[in-house]
């Protein structure tokens, strides 16, 4: 089984919740900004802790509150990027990709490198990236820590069509190739159509 | 122009210093430099503190911290004088179980120093960390980095600058001190007389004008050289986001 998540966590007044086991390689969550679709991405790479429910991708458990399972966000091996992309503003391209390095990835740096085409990136400072630059870059520093998953939020906001278009074949590659579940967050069905094996809706609530 | 005030600038212009003069700036300059060595790690830890945790007394210990720059420093001296004094509490155990006596000593100093620089050195890194976004430190986390390498790759270097600036402004402070540090370890020439206290020493003396425009003239130009280094970190860690250190 890909994904076995149920989930359930009150922040505020809002009640966020999601359930399903699915061997989809890519499932997208959508629905409207703010029901909570971040933050279900964030239980699941450990950022915001679920009050009640499991969490288990490609048959590891990371969270099981009857079990009292809870992984460590390092333990979890999740490559994660962020809607906001979160590279190091004081490290040099080279300097982020190498950060969460570790051994057993799927993709050497090279192949890497060449696969997401950033090879000529290495020595610029994040600051100096464009959109389309720091998402390439953002997505190989996800990759090279060697991830068992993959959470993308919103990978394709904030970009003009070209840089989408030129993201999209990307993460169809990646879902096709590599073969690391995706969890997909989107606003955008179409989106979610042509990327998703599996919809699952996040309603406002 | 009259005669007396040729002669008074003519004694301005004689700035050669005597041996006395450097042991002066040399005992200024390493009360100063011990003082902001010691508070560094004492000030970034309260900084730390009170940028990211949350405990019951959190007001409390601002208050605390910040209670150096409002008191008169004179009570300081005298509450440093109670604790660190051969008879009091902190004073005779490190006395008993060290044999260090910090009453009259220039290590005293840069404890009444480093005691009056603390408020400003913890404000300065405060705003640095609380600068710091610490979603930064959450990606690092899914990236397998353990606490301490996200603070050690993320956070401490993105907050350095500002560190640093509390460091030259406490540097700027202890070299400025005064009322805590002669209430405490009084003058003594060559132990505990640093620049302001050789400054007021010297107006107490008829006819020593020419030294205390000397010391006010270096005095002036260390403090202005640090507190220029010191703004011009801040600017480089907020990039003109933040409030200013000056």
């Amino acid at each position: 089984m890909s994904f076995d998540i149920a989930v359930r966590v009150r922040l505020g007044d809002r009640n966020i919740a999601l359930a399903c086991r699915s061997d989809a390689r890519l499932i997208a969550l959508i629905g409207p900004s703010g029901a909570g679709k971040t933050s279900i991405l964030n239980m699941v790479a450990g950022l915001l802790t679920p009050d009640d429910g499991h969490i288990a991708i490609g048959g590891r458990r990371l969270f099981d509150s009857k079990a009292g399972i809870d992984l460590p966000v390092a333990d979890r091996h999740a490559g994660y990027l962020f809607q906001d992309l979160r590279l190091f503003p004081h490290m040099r391209v080279e300097a982020n990709l190498r950060y969460g390095r570790r051994p057993g990835g799927r993709l050497s740096q090279e192949d890497m490198l060449a696969f997401l085409g950033i090879g000529h990136l290495l020595h610029r400072m994040p600051a100096s990236l464009s959109g389309g630059e720091a998402q390439r870059v953002a997505i190989g520093r996800a990759l090279l820590s060697a991830p068992r998953f993959l959470l993308m939020d919103e990978p394709l906001t904030g970009l003009d069509r070209e840089r989408r278009e030129e993201i999209l074949p990307l993460i169809e590659r990646l879902r096709d190739e590599i073969g690391l579940p995706i969890l997909y967050v989107t606003h955008d069905l179409r989106e979610a159509e042509r990327l998703a094996d599996l919809i699952v809706e996040i309603p406002d609530r | 122009m009259t005669t007396e005030s040729i002669s008074l600038t003519q004694h301005d212009m004689n700035f050669s210093l005597t041996p006395d003069d450097w042991t002066v700036i040399s005992l200024s300059l390493k009360v100063s430099m011990v003082a902001v060595a010691a508070m560094l790690p004492i000030a970034f830890a309260l900084a730390w503190m009170l940028a990211r945790w949350r405990f019951p007394g959190k007001l409390l210990l601002d208050a605390l911290v910040h209670l150096p720059l409002v008191v008169p420093p004179v009570v300081t001296g005298w509450l440093l004088l109670i604790l660190f004094g051969i008879n009091g509490p902190v004073g005779r155990w490190l006395d008993q179980w060290f044999g260090v006596t910090l009453l009259f000593r220039w290590t005293g100093a840069a404890l009444a120093a480093a005691i009056m620089a603390m408020p400003l050195m913890v404000r300065a890194m405060r705003l640095s960390i609380e600068a710091v976004d610490r979603r930064l430190e959450q990606a690092a986390q899914t990236l397998g980095a353990s606490r301490l390498r996200s603070f050690l790759s993320i956070s401490l270097p993105l907050s350095l600058p500002g560190v640093l600036a509390g460091a030259m402004l406490g540097f700027a402070r202890s070299i400025g001190e005064f009322g805590a540090t002669i209430t405490f370890v009084s003058d003594i020439p060559g132990e505990t007389r640093t620049l302001p206290i050789a400054i007021y020493a010297a107006l107490q003396v008829p006819g020593a004008e020419t030294t205390v425009s000397r010391f006010a003239i270096i005095s002036v130009l260390l403090s202005l050289g640090a507190l220029l280094l010191s703004e011009l970190l801040a600017r480089r860690v907020t990039q003109g986001r933040m409030p200013h250190v000056l």
